[in-house]
Protein backbone atom coordinates (compact mmCIF):
# COMPACT_ATOMS: atom_id res chain seq x y z
CA UNK A 1 0.00 0.00 0.00
CA UNK A 2 1.37 3.39 -0.91
CA UNK A 3 2.22 5.79 1.90
CA UNK A 4 -0.15 8.47 0.63
CA UNK A 5 -3.07 6.11 0.52
CA UNK A 6 -2.26 4.77 3.93
CA UNK A 7 -2.29 8.26 5.40
CA UNK A 8 -5.45 9.11 3.53
CA UNK A 9 -7.21 6.00 4.83
CA UNK A 10 -6.04 6.67 8.38
CA UNK A 11 -7.24 10.27 8.26
CA UNK A 12 -10.56 9.22 6.79
CA UNK A 13 -11.15 6.57 9.43
CA UNK A 14 -10.09 8.94 12.21
CA UNK A 15 -12.47 11.61 10.98
CA UNK A 16 -15.26 9.07 10.78
CA UNK A 17 -14.86 7.71 14.29
CA UNK A 18 -14.25 11.12 15.91
CA UNK A 19 -17.25 12.60 14.12
CA UNK A 20 -19.28 9.56 15.14
CA UNK A 21 -18.33 9.97 18.79
CA UNK A 22 -18.73 13.75 18.87
CA UNK A 23 -22.01 13.91 17.02
CA UNK A 24 -23.50 11.04 18.99
CA UNK A 25 -22.21 12.75 22.14
CA UNK A 26 -23.90 15.97 21.14
CA UNK A 27 -27.07 14.08 20.39
CA UNK A 28 -26.90 12.38 23.77
CA UNK A 29 -27.15 15.74 25.54
CA UNK A 30 -30.55 16.03 23.89
CA UNK A 31 -31.41 12.36 24.40
CA UNK A 32 -30.61 12.66 28.09
CA UNK A 33 -33.17 15.42 28.57
CA UNK A 34 -35.75 14.06 26.19
CA UNK A 35 -35.59 10.40 27.16
CA UNK A 36 -35.79 11.19 30.86
CA UNK A 37 -38.79 13.39 30.12
CA UNK A 38 -40.63 10.73 28.15
CA UNK A 39 -39.85 8.14 30.81
CA UNK A 40 -41.29 10.43 33.47
CA UNK A 41 -44.45 11.39 31.54
CA UNK A 42 -43.07 14.82 30.74
CA UNK A 43 -42.39 16.62 27.48
CA UNK A 44 -38.84 17.77 28.04
CA UNK A 45 -36.83 20.53 26.50
CA UNK A 46 -38.73 21.85 23.49
CA UNK A 47 -38.47 25.63 23.62
CA UNK A 48 -35.40 26.40 21.53
CA UNK A 49 -36.55 27.28 18.04
CA UNK A 50 -35.06 28.61 14.86
CA UNK A 51 -37.53 30.56 12.69
CA UNK A 52 -40.38 28.97 14.61
CA UNK A 53 -39.19 25.42 14.02
CA UNK A 54 -38.68 23.47 17.19
CA UNK A 55 -37.92 19.96 15.85
CA UNK A 56 -38.64 18.33 19.23
CA UNK A 57 -36.11 20.53 20.96
CA UNK A 58 -33.16 19.38 18.87
CA UNK A 59 -31.94 22.96 18.71
CA UNK A 60 -31.25 22.76 22.41
CA UNK A 61 -27.98 21.08 21.47
CA UNK A 62 -26.93 24.29 19.74
CA UNK A 63 -28.47 26.45 22.45
CA UNK A 64 -26.56 24.57 25.14
CA UNK A 65 -23.29 24.90 23.26
CA UNK A 66 -23.83 28.63 22.72
CA UNK A 67 -24.70 29.06 26.37
CA UNK A 68 -21.63 27.14 27.52
CA UNK A 69 -19.29 29.11 25.30
CA UNK A 70 -20.66 32.52 26.20
CA UNK A 71 -20.76 32.05 29.96
CA UNK A 72 -18.16 33.57 32.23
CA UNK A 73 -15.13 31.33 32.54
CA UNK A 74 -14.49 31.61 36.25
CA UNK A 75 -11.10 30.39 37.44
CA UNK A 76 -10.80 29.95 41.20
CA UNK A 77 -7.95 31.38 43.22
CA UNK A 78 -5.64 28.43 42.87
CA UNK A 79 -1.89 28.14 42.38
CA UNK A 80 -2.48 25.48 39.71
CA UNK A 81 -4.19 27.48 36.99
CA UNK A 82 -2.53 25.51 34.19
CA UNK A 83 -3.54 22.14 35.59
CA UNK A 84 -6.98 23.51 36.29
CA UNK A 85 -7.32 24.30 32.60
CA UNK A 86 -5.67 21.04 31.54
CA UNK A 87 -7.92 18.69 33.52
CA UNK A 88 -11.06 18.85 31.34
CA UNK A 89 -8.89 18.50 28.24
CA UNK A 90 -7.29 15.33 29.62
CA UNK A 91 -10.69 14.02 30.55
CA UNK A 92 -12.15 14.34 27.08
CA UNK A 93 -8.93 13.65 25.15
CA UNK A 94 -8.32 10.18 26.52
CA UNK A 95 -11.96 9.26 26.23
CA UNK A 96 -11.80 10.12 22.54
CA UNK A 97 -8.43 8.43 22.07
CA UNK A 98 -9.84 5.08 23.15
CA UNK A 99 -12.01 5.05 20.03
CA UNK A 100 -8.84 4.47 18.00
CA UNK A 101 -8.97 0.73 18.58
CA UNK A 102 -12.74 0.23 18.31
CA UNK A 103 -13.49 -1.65 15.07
CA UNK A 104 -16.58 -0.21 13.39
CA UNK A 105 -16.51 -2.49 10.36
CA UNK A 106 -14.58 -5.35 8.83
CA UNK A 107 -12.58 -4.08 5.88
CA UNK A 108 -13.22 -2.41 2.57
CA UNK A 109 -11.27 -2.76 -0.67
CA UNK A 110 -10.36 0.47 -2.47
CA UNK A 111 -8.20 0.32 -5.59
CA UNK A 112 -7.12 -3.20 -4.81
CA UNK A 113 -6.05 -2.29 -1.29
CA UNK A 114 -7.79 -3.74 1.73
CA UNK A 115 -8.45 -1.15 4.43
CA UNK A 116 -9.47 -2.37 7.87
CA UNK A 117 -12.31 -0.32 9.33
CA UNK A 118 -10.54 0.49 12.57
CA UNK A 119 -8.26 3.46 13.12
CA UNK A 120 -5.47 1.41 14.66
CA UNK A 121 -5.49 -2.38 14.66
CA UNK A 122 -3.35 -2.63 17.79
CA UNK A 123 -2.80 -6.24 18.75
CA UNK A 124 -3.17 -5.28 22.42
CA UNK A 125 -6.31 -3.25 21.83
CA UNK A 126 -7.93 -4.18 25.14
CA UNK A 127 -4.87 -3.09 27.10
CA UNK A 128 -4.82 0.15 25.11
CA UNK A 129 -8.39 0.92 26.10
CA UNK A 130 -7.64 0.12 29.74
CA UNK A 131 -4.61 2.37 29.66
CA UNK A 132 -6.58 5.23 28.17
CA UNK A 133 -9.46 4.84 30.60
CA UNK A 134 -7.04 4.76 33.52
CA UNK A 135 -5.31 7.91 32.34
CA UNK A 136 -8.69 9.57 31.87
CA UNK A 137 -9.12 9.36 35.64
CA UNK A 138 -6.26 11.84 35.90
CA UNK A 139 -8.51 14.47 34.38
CA UNK A 140 -10.96 14.04 37.23
CA UNK A 141 -8.32 13.77 39.96
CA UNK A 142 -6.37 16.77 38.73
CA UNK A 143 -9.57 18.76 38.45
CA UNK A 144 -10.41 17.99 42.05
CA UNK A 145 -6.92 18.72 43.26
CA UNK A 146 -6.16 21.88 41.30
CA UNK A 147 -9.47 23.54 42.14
CA UNK A 148 -8.18 24.39 45.62
CA UNK A 149 -11.53 23.47 47.10
CA UNK A 150 -12.19 20.83 49.72
CA UNK A 151 -15.33 19.54 48.06
CA UNK A 152 -13.61 19.28 44.70
CA UNK A 153 -10.73 17.43 46.31
CA UNK A 154 -13.17 15.07 47.98
CA UNK A 155 -14.77 14.45 44.60
CA UNK A 156 -11.39 13.71 43.09
CA UNK A 157 -10.47 11.34 45.89
CA UNK A 158 -13.79 9.56 45.57
CA UNK A 159 -13.28 9.27 41.83
CA UNK A 160 -9.88 7.66 42.41
CA UNK A 161 -11.29 5.18 44.91
CA UNK A 162 -14.19 4.32 42.63
CA UNK A 163 -12.06 3.94 39.53
CA UNK A 164 -9.56 1.68 41.29
CA UNK A 165 -12.33 -0.48 42.73
CA UNK A 166 -14.19 -0.91 39.50
CA UNK A 167 -11.29 -1.08 37.08
CA UNK A 168 -10.34 -4.40 38.65
CA UNK A 169 -13.74 -5.92 37.93
CA UNK A 170 -13.69 -4.19 34.58
CA UNK A 171 -10.47 -5.93 33.63
CA UNK A 172 -11.19 -9.27 35.25
CA UNK A 173 -14.48 -9.74 33.43
CA UNK A 174 -12.68 -9.27 30.15
CA UNK A 175 -10.20 -11.98 31.09
CA UNK A 176 -12.99 -14.43 30.35
CA UNK A 177 -13.56 -12.89 26.93
CA UNK A 178 -9.84 -12.90 26.20
CA UNK A 179 -9.56 -16.56 27.19
CA UNK A 180 -12.45 -17.59 24.96
CA UNK A 181 -11.32 -15.68 21.88
CA UNK A 182 -7.61 -16.13 22.61
CA UNK A 183 -6.66 -12.64 21.49
CA UNK A 184 -6.27 -9.09 22.74
CA UNK A 185 -7.01 -7.51 19.38
CA UNK A 186 -10.50 -6.04 19.19
CA UNK A 187 -10.84 -6.72 15.48
CA UNK A 188 -9.96 -10.39 16.06
CA UNK A 189 -12.45 -10.62 18.91
CA UNK A 190 -15.21 -9.25 16.70
CA UNK A 191 -14.30 -11.60 13.86
CA UNK A 192 -14.35 -14.56 16.24
CA UNK A 193 -17.91 -13.64 17.19
CA UNK A 194 -19.09 -14.25 13.64
CA UNK A 195 -19.48 -17.99 14.18
CA UNK A 196 -22.58 -19.83 15.30
CA UNK A 197 -23.29 -21.65 18.54
CA UNK A 198 -25.27 -24.90 18.23
CA UNK A 199 -25.76 -24.00 14.58
CA UNK A 200 -28.19 -21.13 15.07
CA UNK A 201 -27.12 -18.79 17.89
CA UNK A 202 -24.62 -16.06 16.92
CA UNK A 203 -21.42 -16.68 18.86
CA UNK A 204 -21.62 -13.36 20.65
CA UNK A 205 -19.79 -12.76 23.88
CA UNK A 206 -23.02 -12.31 25.80
CA UNK A 207 -24.04 -15.92 25.11
CA UNK A 208 -20.61 -17.24 26.07
CA UNK A 209 -20.14 -14.95 29.06
CA UNK A 210 -23.59 -13.95 30.40
CA UNK A 211 -22.29 -13.25 33.92
CA UNK A 212 -19.28 -11.52 32.46
CA UNK A 213 -21.59 -9.23 30.52
CA UNK A 214 -23.56 -8.23 33.61
CA UNK A 215 -20.41 -7.59 35.62
CA UNK A 216 -18.80 -5.70 32.77
CA UNK A 217 -21.85 -3.54 32.24
CA UNK A 218 -22.01 -2.69 35.96
CA UNK A 219 -18.32 -1.87 36.18
CA UNK A 220 -18.46 0.06 32.92
CA UNK A 221 -21.33 2.24 34.13
CA UNK A 222 -19.34 2.82 37.31
CA UNK A 223 -16.44 3.93 35.11
CA UNK A 224 -18.58 6.56 33.44
CA UNK A 225 -19.30 8.13 36.85
CA UNK A 226 -22.99 8.49 36.16
CA UNK A 227 -25.95 7.67 38.38
CA UNK A 228 -26.24 5.13 40.10
CA UNK A 229 -22.47 5.44 40.52
CA UNK A 230 -22.12 9.22 40.57
CA UNK A 231 -20.24 9.28 43.86
CA UNK A 232 -17.44 11.56 42.54
CA UNK A 233 -20.05 14.07 41.46
CA UNK A 234 -22.49 13.59 44.32
CA UNK A 235 -24.59 16.57 43.30
CA UNK A 236 -26.65 16.37 46.45
CA UNK A 237 -23.70 16.38 48.84
CA UNK A 238 -20.36 17.61 47.49
CA UNK A 239 -21.12 18.70 43.90
CA UNK A 240 -17.89 16.99 43.01
CA UNK A 241 -14.66 17.48 41.15
CA UNK A 242 -16.10 20.01 38.71
CA UNK A 243 -17.41 22.31 41.42
CA UNK A 244 -14.97 25.08 40.50
CA UNK A 245 -15.50 24.78 36.77
CA UNK A 246 -17.71 26.93 34.67
CA UNK A 247 -18.36 27.74 31.05
CA UNK A 248 -17.06 25.32 28.43
CA UNK A 249 -14.54 23.77 30.84
CA UNK A 250 -17.49 22.42 32.76
CA UNK A 251 -19.10 21.62 29.44
CA UNK A 252 -16.11 19.51 28.53
CA UNK A 253 -16.49 17.44 31.69
CA UNK A 254 -20.14 16.96 30.85
CA UNK A 255 -19.26 16.06 27.30
CA UNK A 256 -16.51 13.70 28.44
CA UNK A 257 -19.19 11.87 30.41
CA UNK A 258 -21.24 11.38 27.27
CA UNK A 259 -18.19 10.36 25.24
CA UNK A 260 -17.32 7.80 27.91
CA UNK A 261 -20.88 6.57 27.72
CA UNK A 262 -20.49 6.01 23.99
CA UNK A 263 -17.13 4.37 24.60
CA UNK A 264 -18.70 2.00 27.10
CA UNK A 265 -21.50 1.26 24.64
CA UNK A 266 -18.89 0.57 21.95
CA UNK A 267 -16.94 -1.72 24.26
CA UNK A 268 -20.02 -3.67 25.32
CA UNK A 269 -20.94 -3.98 21.65
CA UNK A 270 -17.45 -5.08 20.68
CA UNK A 271 -16.86 -7.59 23.45
CA UNK A 272 -20.32 -8.99 24.04
CA UNK A 273 -22.60 -8.19 21.12
CA UNK A 274 -20.50 -9.04 18.12
CA UNK A 275 -19.25 -5.55 17.26
CA UNK A 276 -20.06 -4.92 13.63
CA UNK A 277 -21.32 -8.47 13.07
CA UNK A 278 -24.81 -8.87 11.71
CA UNK A 279 -26.23 -12.29 12.62
CA UNK A 280 -25.82 -14.78 9.75
CA UNK A 281 -24.15 -12.15 7.54
CA UNK A 282 -20.94 -13.45 6.02
CA UNK A 283 -18.55 -11.72 3.63
CA UNK A 284 -20.66 -12.79 0.64
CA UNK A 285 -24.13 -12.13 2.05
CA UNK A 286 -26.57 -13.75 4.42
CA UNK A 287 -26.23 -17.47 5.13
CA UNK A 288 -29.16 -18.53 7.28
CA UNK A 289 -28.99 -21.61 9.49
CA UNK A 290 -31.93 -23.17 7.59
CA UNK A 291 -29.81 -23.18 4.45
CA UNK A 292 -31.14 -20.30 2.38
CA UNK A 293 -28.68 -17.62 1.31
CA UNK A 294 -28.87 -14.05 0.05
CA UNK A 295 -25.93 -12.93 -2.05
CA UNK A 296 -24.73 -9.37 -1.61
CA UNK A 297 -21.80 -7.38 -2.89
CA UNK A 298 -19.03 -6.32 -0.52
CA UNK A 299 -20.08 -2.70 -0.26
CA UNK A 300 -23.59 -3.59 0.82
CA UNK A 301 -22.25 -6.07 3.36
CA UNK A 302 -19.82 -3.52 4.74
CA UNK A 303 -22.42 -0.77 5.03
CA UNK A 304 -24.76 -3.19 6.78
CA UNK A 305 -21.98 -3.98 9.22
CA UNK A 306 -21.19 -0.33 9.97
CA UNK A 307 -24.91 0.39 10.40
CA UNK A 308 -25.18 -2.62 12.68
CA UNK A 309 -22.33 -1.28 14.82
CA UNK A 310 -23.88 2.18 15.02
CA UNK A 311 -27.29 0.74 15.91
CA UNK A 312 -25.87 -1.48 18.63
CA UNK A 313 -23.92 1.41 20.12
CA UNK A 314 -27.01 3.61 20.03
CA UNK A 315 -29.02 0.91 21.76
CA UNK A 316 -26.52 0.63 24.58
CA UNK A 317 -26.41 4.41 24.94
CA UNK A 318 -30.20 4.26 25.29
CA UNK A 319 -29.92 1.45 27.82
CA UNK A 320 -27.41 3.40 29.89
CA UNK A 321 -29.73 6.40 29.87
CA UNK A 322 -32.56 4.13 30.98
CA UNK A 323 -30.46 2.82 33.85
CA UNK A 324 -29.29 6.30 34.76
CA UNK A 325 -32.87 7.58 35.01
CA UNK A 326 -34.24 4.50 36.78
CA UNK A 327 -31.93 3.55 39.61
CA UNK A 328 -31.26 5.59 42.73
CA UNK A 329 -27.64 6.34 43.49
CA UNK A 330 -25.49 4.29 45.80
CA UNK A 331 -24.02 5.50 49.03
CA UNK A 332 -20.23 5.49 49.14
CA UNK A 333 -20.04 2.46 51.44
CA UNK A 334 -22.58 0.60 49.34
CA UNK A 335 -20.50 1.36 46.28
CA UNK A 336 -17.36 -0.01 47.89
CA UNK A 337 -19.23 -3.07 49.20
CA UNK A 338 -20.60 -3.79 45.77
CA UNK A 339 -17.25 -3.32 44.11
CA UNK A 340 -15.03 -5.29 46.45
CA UNK A 341 -17.30 -7.82 48.12
CA UNK A 342 -19.66 -8.75 45.29
CA UNK A 343 -18.35 -7.81 41.86
CA UNK A 344 -14.70 -8.71 42.48
CA UNK A 345 -15.33 -12.27 43.80
CA UNK A 346 -17.92 -12.87 41.08
CA UNK A 347 -15.56 -11.73 38.34
CA UNK A 348 -12.80 -13.92 39.79
CA UNK A 349 -15.16 -16.88 39.86
CA UNK A 350 -16.25 -16.08 36.33
CA UNK A 351 -12.65 -16.03 35.13
CA UNK A 352 -11.91 -19.30 36.95
CA UNK A 353 -14.94 -21.16 35.59
CA UNK A 354 -14.26 -19.85 32.10
CA UNK A 355 -10.65 -20.97 32.34
CA UNK A 356 -11.67 -24.48 33.42
CA UNK A 357 -14.23 -24.78 30.63
CA UNK A 358 -11.84 -23.41 28.01
CA UNK A 359 -9.17 -25.87 29.13
CA UNK A 360 -11.64 -28.76 29.22
CA UNK A 361 -12.95 -28.04 25.72
CA UNK A 362 -9.47 -27.41 24.39
CA UNK A 363 -8.20 -30.74 25.72
CA UNK B 1 -50.81 4.78 35.41
CA UNK B 2 -51.82 1.85 37.57
CA UNK B 3 -53.17 2.04 41.07
CA UNK B 4 -51.62 3.94 43.91
CA UNK B 5 -50.42 1.67 46.68
CA UNK B 6 -50.63 3.27 50.09
CA UNK B 7 -47.75 2.32 52.37
CA UNK B 8 -48.19 2.65 56.09
CA UNK B 9 -45.10 4.35 57.46
CA UNK B 10 -44.83 1.91 60.36
CA UNK B 11 -44.73 -0.99 57.93
CA UNK B 12 -42.13 0.62 55.75
CA UNK B 13 -39.00 -0.83 57.28
CA UNK B 14 -39.41 -4.48 56.49
CA UNK B 15 -36.83 -7.16 56.01
CA UNK B 16 -35.89 -7.52 52.38
CA UNK B 17 -36.21 -10.90 50.80
CA UNK B 18 -33.25 -12.66 49.28
CA UNK B 19 -34.23 -11.71 45.75
CA UNK B 20 -34.61 -8.10 46.76
CA UNK B 21 -31.24 -8.12 48.45
CA UNK B 22 -29.34 -9.35 45.43
CA UNK B 23 -30.81 -6.29 43.73
CA UNK B 24 -30.60 -7.55 40.17
CA UNK B 25 -34.26 -8.66 39.77
CA UNK B 26 -35.36 -5.37 41.31
CA UNK B 27 -33.15 -3.48 38.88
CA UNK B 28 -34.75 -5.44 36.09
CA UNK B 29 -38.25 -4.65 37.36
CA UNK B 30 -37.39 -0.97 37.62
CA UNK B 31 -35.98 -0.93 34.11
CA UNK B 32 -39.06 -2.69 32.74
CA UNK B 33 -41.29 -0.14 34.45
CA UNK B 34 -39.47 2.92 33.15
CA UNK B 35 -38.97 1.38 29.73
CA UNK B 36 -42.70 0.70 29.54
CA UNK B 37 -43.42 4.32 30.35
CA UNK B 38 -40.88 5.34 27.74
CA UNK B 39 -42.34 3.25 24.94
CA UNK B 40 -45.98 3.87 25.80
CA UNK B 41 -45.41 7.62 25.93
CA UNK B 42 -43.30 7.54 22.78
CA UNK B 43 -46.10 5.69 20.98
CA UNK B 44 -48.67 8.25 22.14
CA UNK B 45 -46.44 11.15 21.15
CA UNK B 46 -45.98 9.57 17.73
CA UNK B 47 -49.71 9.03 17.26
CA UNK B 48 -50.45 12.63 18.16
CA UNK B 49 -47.64 13.84 15.93
CA UNK B 50 -49.41 12.18 13.02
CA UNK B 51 -52.66 13.81 14.01
CA UNK B 52 -54.43 10.98 15.80
CA UNK B 53 -56.38 13.22 18.14
CA UNK B 54 -57.97 10.34 20.03
CA UNK B 55 -54.62 9.17 21.35
CA UNK B 56 -53.98 9.81 25.01
CA UNK B 57 -51.46 12.55 25.74
CA UNK B 58 -47.93 11.29 26.18
CA UNK B 59 -47.25 13.55 29.12
CA UNK B 60 -49.09 14.12 32.37
CA UNK B 61 -47.78 17.67 32.67
CA UNK B 62 -49.39 20.99 31.83
CA UNK B 63 -47.58 22.80 29.04
CA UNK B 64 -47.36 25.78 31.30
CA UNK B 65 -47.22 29.09 29.50
CA UNK B 66 -49.74 27.94 26.91
CA UNK B 67 -51.87 25.70 29.09
CA UNK B 68 -52.55 26.66 32.68
CA UNK B 69 -53.65 24.50 35.52
CA UNK B 70 -57.27 25.14 36.52
CA UNK B 71 -57.45 27.09 39.76
CA UNK B 72 -59.71 26.23 42.63
CA UNK B 73 -62.13 29.09 43.40
CA UNK B 74 -60.78 29.02 46.93
CA UNK B 75 -57.20 29.50 45.82
CA UNK B 76 -55.57 32.47 47.50
CA UNK B 77 -54.00 34.54 44.79
CA UNK B 78 -52.85 38.14 44.50
CA UNK B 79 -54.83 40.61 46.63
CA UNK B 80 -57.13 43.29 45.37
CA UNK B 81 -59.17 45.99 47.09
CA UNK B 82 -62.88 45.91 46.42
CA UNK B 83 -64.81 49.04 45.55
CA UNK B 84 -68.20 50.38 46.53
CA UNK B 85 -70.76 50.89 43.76
CA UNK B 86 -69.70 54.53 43.55
CA UNK B 87 -66.10 53.56 42.93
CA UNK B 88 -64.58 54.52 46.26
CA UNK B 89 -62.64 51.86 48.15
CA UNK B 90 -64.63 49.71 50.55
CA UNK B 91 -61.72 49.83 52.93
CA UNK B 92 -62.32 51.91 56.04
CA UNK B 93 -58.70 51.81 57.20
CA UNK B 94 -59.56 49.91 60.38
CA UNK B 95 -56.06 48.40 60.44
CA UNK B 96 -57.41 44.89 61.12
CA UNK B 97 -55.50 43.37 58.24
CA UNK B 98 -52.34 45.25 59.09
CA UNK B 99 -52.62 44.02 62.67
CA UNK B 100 -53.31 40.41 61.83
CA UNK B 101 -50.73 40.11 59.07
CA UNK B 102 -48.04 37.68 60.28
CA UNK B 103 -45.57 38.90 57.68
CA UNK B 104 -46.06 42.60 58.41
CA UNK B 105 -46.44 43.29 54.73
CA UNK B 106 -49.42 45.68 54.85
CA UNK B 107 -48.93 49.38 55.50
CA UNK B 108 -52.02 51.58 55.77
CA UNK B 109 -52.14 55.32 56.27
CA UNK B 110 -55.65 56.44 57.20
CA UNK B 111 -57.30 59.76 56.56
CA UNK B 112 -60.63 61.29 57.52
CA UNK B 113 -63.53 61.54 55.13
CA UNK B 114 -66.26 64.17 54.92
CA UNK B 115 -68.95 61.53 54.41
CA UNK B 116 -70.62 61.07 57.85
CA UNK B 117 -71.38 57.42 57.09
CA UNK B 118 -67.72 56.53 56.64
CA UNK B 119 -65.35 57.24 59.46
CA UNK B 120 -62.01 56.82 57.71
CA UNK B 121 -60.55 55.76 54.41
CA UNK B 122 -57.05 54.68 53.42
CA UNK B 123 -54.83 57.47 52.20
CA UNK B 124 -52.35 54.85 51.13
CA UNK B 125 -52.54 51.08 51.24
CA UNK B 126 -49.31 49.25 50.40
CA UNK B 127 -48.83 45.49 50.28
CA UNK B 128 -45.27 44.24 50.01
CA UNK B 129 -45.85 41.11 47.97
CA UNK B 130 -42.20 40.21 48.49
CA UNK B 131 -42.99 39.62 52.16
CA UNK B 132 -46.54 38.29 51.86
CA UNK B 133 -46.98 34.62 52.76
CA UNK B 134 -50.45 34.34 51.19
CA UNK B 135 -52.01 33.10 54.43
CA UNK B 136 -55.27 34.93 53.76
CA UNK B 137 -55.61 36.21 57.32
CA UNK B 138 -56.16 39.74 56.03
CA UNK B 139 -59.13 38.54 54.02
CA UNK B 140 -60.61 36.81 57.05
CA UNK B 141 -59.96 39.74 59.34
CA UNK B 142 -61.55 42.35 57.09
CA UNK B 143 -64.92 43.50 58.50
CA UNK B 144 -65.84 45.30 55.28
CA UNK B 145 -64.94 42.48 52.84
CA UNK B 146 -62.67 45.02 51.22
CA UNK B 147 -59.50 43.03 50.73
CA UNK B 148 -59.89 39.89 48.68
CA UNK B 149 -57.51 37.35 47.20
CA UNK B 150 -59.48 36.33 44.13
CA UNK B 151 -57.58 37.88 41.23
CA UNK B 152 -56.28 34.51 40.05
CA UNK B 153 -52.88 36.09 39.52
CA UNK B 154 -50.10 33.80 40.64
CA UNK B 155 -47.27 35.00 38.45
CA UNK B 156 -45.89 37.88 40.42
CA UNK B 157 -42.46 39.23 39.83
CA UNK B 158 -40.45 42.40 39.75
CA UNK B 159 -36.92 43.45 39.02
CA UNK B 160 -36.52 45.23 42.36
CA UNK B 161 -37.79 44.95 45.91
CA UNK B 162 -39.57 48.25 45.53
CA UNK B 163 -41.34 46.86 42.51
CA UNK B 164 -42.91 44.19 44.69
CA UNK B 165 -44.76 46.80 46.76
CA UNK B 166 -48.26 47.31 45.38
CA UNK B 167 -49.92 50.62 46.09
CA UNK B 168 -53.61 51.39 46.51
CA UNK B 169 -54.15 52.35 42.87
CA UNK B 170 -52.85 49.00 41.64
CA UNK B 171 -54.82 47.07 44.23
CA UNK B 172 -58.03 48.88 43.33
CA UNK B 173 -57.51 48.39 39.60
CA UNK B 174 -57.16 44.60 39.69
CA UNK B 175 -60.25 42.74 38.49
CA UNK B 176 -61.40 39.54 40.19
CA UNK B 177 -60.79 36.32 38.35
CA UNK B 178 -64.53 35.87 37.77
CA UNK B 179 -64.67 39.09 35.72
CA UNK B 180 -61.38 38.55 34.00
CA UNK B 181 -62.11 34.98 32.94
CA UNK B 182 -59.15 33.18 31.47
CA UNK B 183 -57.85 36.35 29.87
CA UNK B 184 -54.32 36.83 31.16
CA UNK B 185 -53.61 40.16 32.81
CA UNK B 186 -50.83 42.16 31.32
CA UNK B 187 -49.90 42.62 34.89
CA UNK B 188 -46.18 42.05 34.92
CA UNK B 189 -45.35 44.73 32.43
CA UNK B 190 -47.82 47.30 33.66
CA UNK B 191 -47.33 47.23 37.36
CA UNK B 192 -44.47 45.22 38.68
CA UNK B 193 -41.49 45.68 36.45
CA UNK B 194 -40.23 48.99 37.73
Amino acid sequence: MSAGMEIGAAVGKTIFIVMFALSLGGLLTWVERKQSAVMQDRIGANRASILGFRVWGLFHIIADAVKMFTKEDFVPDTPHKFIHALAPVLSIFFALLSFAVIPFGSSIVIAGQSIGLQVADVNVGILFIFAMMSVAVYGVVLAGWSSNNNYSLLGGVRATAQMISYEITFGLTLVGVIMIFQTLSLQEIVRAQGGLLFGFLPMWGVFLQPLGFLLFMTAAIAETKRIPFDIPEGESEIIGFFLEYSSMKFGMFMFADFIEQILVASMVTTFFFGGWQVPYLGDGGFVFPWGSTIDMNTWLVESLRVISFVLKVSFFCWLQMLIRWTLPRFRFDQLMNLGWKILLPLSLANALVTAIIVLWIGR
Amino acid sequence: MGTVRVINVSERRRVLTFWERIYLPEVWRGLVLTARHFFVNLWRHTLRLFGVKSALPGAATYQYPEVRRPQSPRLRTLHRLAKRPDGTPRCVACMMCETVCPAFCIKIVAEEVDDPNIEKRPKSFDIDIGRCVFCGFCVEACPEDAIRMDTGITEIGALSREGMVLNIDTLLSLPPKSERGDKPVDFLQQQLVQ
